[in-house]
């Protein structure tokens, strides 16, 4: 318990000095989400409905900056030795991981604060009440947990700080693959399907519902999906950080 | 026997690193493991220190078993890397509270500890400053330190010095020596003869994967011809005069006669020279050195 705060510690610590990390995650979701509002928002449809609209859909989005760069602070870790040291060390290996997760979702948390403060200068006005907001809040929060233990994964498996940052490239293209950024029933009908049934979709279907107080339709299927993937990531790393030592 | 492995063999693709290794290593002994670049002695290390399975053969550490009971070795042991495995970011206090508050050190008791090693270390001014901003000696330094928080049965030291400046170097063989005044026992890789000598009780020679020599630097030097007399005269013809009495080979004015090393055979060689009506410049009693012993050793087994 102890070695898992004291990681923790560090890897917050190591990130308040990375800061560069940090503005980065914060300030690419907020000129994406001014792009979309303002050079699409037109043409979608009025920029006020589609800043309600688009909010979720870059809330997610910035989860795969924060994911790439846990991503590439495990392999630094990775690469330098420091791992070894630790691992040499009697705390359980996976306290480093941990520590790593939990900074990332604490980045995580900021850089929603920062959009979402910026989307309420722009005009965003979600209809939800406290308790939707605190639902929103944990449905994204239960997916950036999972998404944090999928990134240290990759970073533990990746061969160099530069192939972890290659998560960034996935992380940056699925979520035009969804609802994020347009209804799925205006993709053409073979995509449909892949955007439809990618874990991304209910999630911010559900985000949007709960904080435009509308029906939610898909809150178990996001559930299951952030759930399932946070059980099958932290299994998958932390059964790859035990196998290092075969190599 | 604090380290004991038996027959131990690692392979990368299809490299050899390991084929066969035995070792035994006494508690508060200091052994040295020598061997050139990539003949693996930090395969070795980390196959001892946990980090790495090997493919065949059994290591004991502290009387467990690496592979079987890597928990138990990891209470026993702290190991030095061959790269400081130091977090940049953070400062050198700061790395040394963390790794005390990892050995379950209380927060006010890690800051002492901290403070101890900064002291004893000579980090003392640096302790706030990022690590990044360090030398290459003080973070050597502060790896060790790292690697004393909690003081260790075992101790692995892989390279130690390498790449540090002479003075840095000095200030690790002394930390070394302390640690062994304090009954550490100390398992250490190098690459320079001269720190083996000067810091081992014992030196095994790796190369092709298993020990081709092992023993005392005194008992290595022995091995390969004992000491030679190396007399000057003032021109080449007077070195081949003395050698038609002396025996041994010339080269230009120098004269090399194998030699016990005593006081009474220097003493019969000069009669003998100078009974030949030859004067002797310099007399100079030559030891073989542990480069001389690496050389012949690797020149066989190659
Ligand atoms: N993880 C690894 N993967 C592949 N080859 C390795 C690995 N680690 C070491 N080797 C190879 O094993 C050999 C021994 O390496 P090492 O133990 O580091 O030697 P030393 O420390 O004596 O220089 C080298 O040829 C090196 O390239
Ligand atoms: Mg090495």
């Amino acid at each position: 318990m102890t070695a898992s705060l004291t990681m923790i510690g560090r890897s917050i610590r190591l990130s308040r000095r990375n800061f560069d990390l940090v503005i980065m995650a914060i300030v690419l979701p907020v000129m994406m989400m001014a792009l979309f509002v303002y050079v699409f928002g037109g043409a979608i449809g009025s920029v006020q409905s589609y800043v309600d609209y688009v909010v979720p859909g870059i809330l997610v989005l910035s989860t795969g900056y924060g994911a790439t760069s846990t991503a590439m602070s495990v392999t630094d870790d990775m690469k330098k030795g420091v791992v070894d040291r630790f691992r040499s060390m009697p705390i359980n290996g996976f306290s480093l991981l941990t520590g790593h997760v939990v900074a990332s979702v604490a980045r995580n948390a900021l850089a929603t604060f920062a959009v979402v403060l910026v989307a309420l200068l722009m005009g965003f006005r979600p209809a939800a009440s406290p308790v939707g907001w605190v639902l929103a809040m944990g449905v994204l929060l239960l997916y950036v947990l999972a998404l944090s233990w999928l990134a240290a994964g990759f970073g533990v498996v990746a061969r160099s700080v530069e192939s972890a940052s290659l998560l960034g490239f996935f992380m940056l293209f699925i979520p035009y693959l969804s609802s994020a950024f347009v209804p799925v029933e205006t993709m053409p009908s073979w995509l449909r399907p892949v955007s439809e049934h990618q874990p991304i979709t209910p999630v911010i279907e559900t985000v949007r519902a709960l904080l435009n107080d509308q029906p939610v339709s898909s809150g178990w299927l996001a559930l299951a999906w952030s759930g399932g993937l946070l059980v099958a990531a932290f299994g998958w790393s932390t059964w790859l950080f035990g196998r290092i030592n075969r190599r | 026997m604090i380290v004991e492995t038996e027959g131990l063999t690692k392979r990368y693709g299809s490299t050899t690193v390991l084929s066969g290794l035995d070792l035994k290593v006494a508690e508060g002994s200091v052994l040295a493991l020598l061997g050139p670049n990539g003949a693996g002695k930090t395969t070795t290390i980390r196959i001892l220190s946990t980090l790495t399975r090997p493919d065949g053969g059994t290591a004991q550490v502290c009387g467990f078993d690496v592979a079987r009971e890597a928990a138990a070795v990891r209470g026993m042991i702290s190991l030095t890397g061959q790269y400081a495995a130091v977090d940049e970011e953070q400062t050198g206090r700061e790395n040394l509270v963390m790794i005390a508050r990892l050995r379950g050190f209380a927060r006010p008791a890690a800051r002492a500890r901290a403070l101890e090693l900064l002291e004893r270390f000579g980090l003392t001014d640096a302790a706030d400053r990022r690590v990044r901003t360090y030398s290459g000696g003080m973070r050597r330094r502060l790896d060790l330190a790292m690697s004393l928080v909690a003081q260790p049965r075992l101790l692995f030291l892989d390279e130690p010095t390498t790449g540090l400046d002479p003075v840095s170097r000095t200030t690790m063989w002394d930390a070394i020596g302390d640690l062994v005044r304090d009954g550490v026992t100390i398992f250490l890789t190098t690459q320079y003869l001269e720190e083996a000598d000067r810091l081992a009780d014992r030196i095994v020679v790796l190369h092709n994967g298993g020990v081709v020599a092992d023993g005392t630097a005194d008992a290595l030097k022995n091995s390969v011809g004992g000491t030679r007399l190396d007399l000057t005269f003032p021109c080449a013809e007077d070195a081949l005069r003395a050698k038609a009495v002396t025996g041994g080979t010339a080269d230009g004015m120098t004269l090399s006669v194998p030699s016990d090393g005593s006081a009474v055979h220097l003493h019969r060689v000069l009669d003998d020279v100078l009974a030949a009506r030859v004067d002797v410049l310099r007399v100079s009693t030559h030891r073989p050195t542990l480069d001389d012993v690496f050389t012949s050793l690797t020149a066989v087994a190659a």
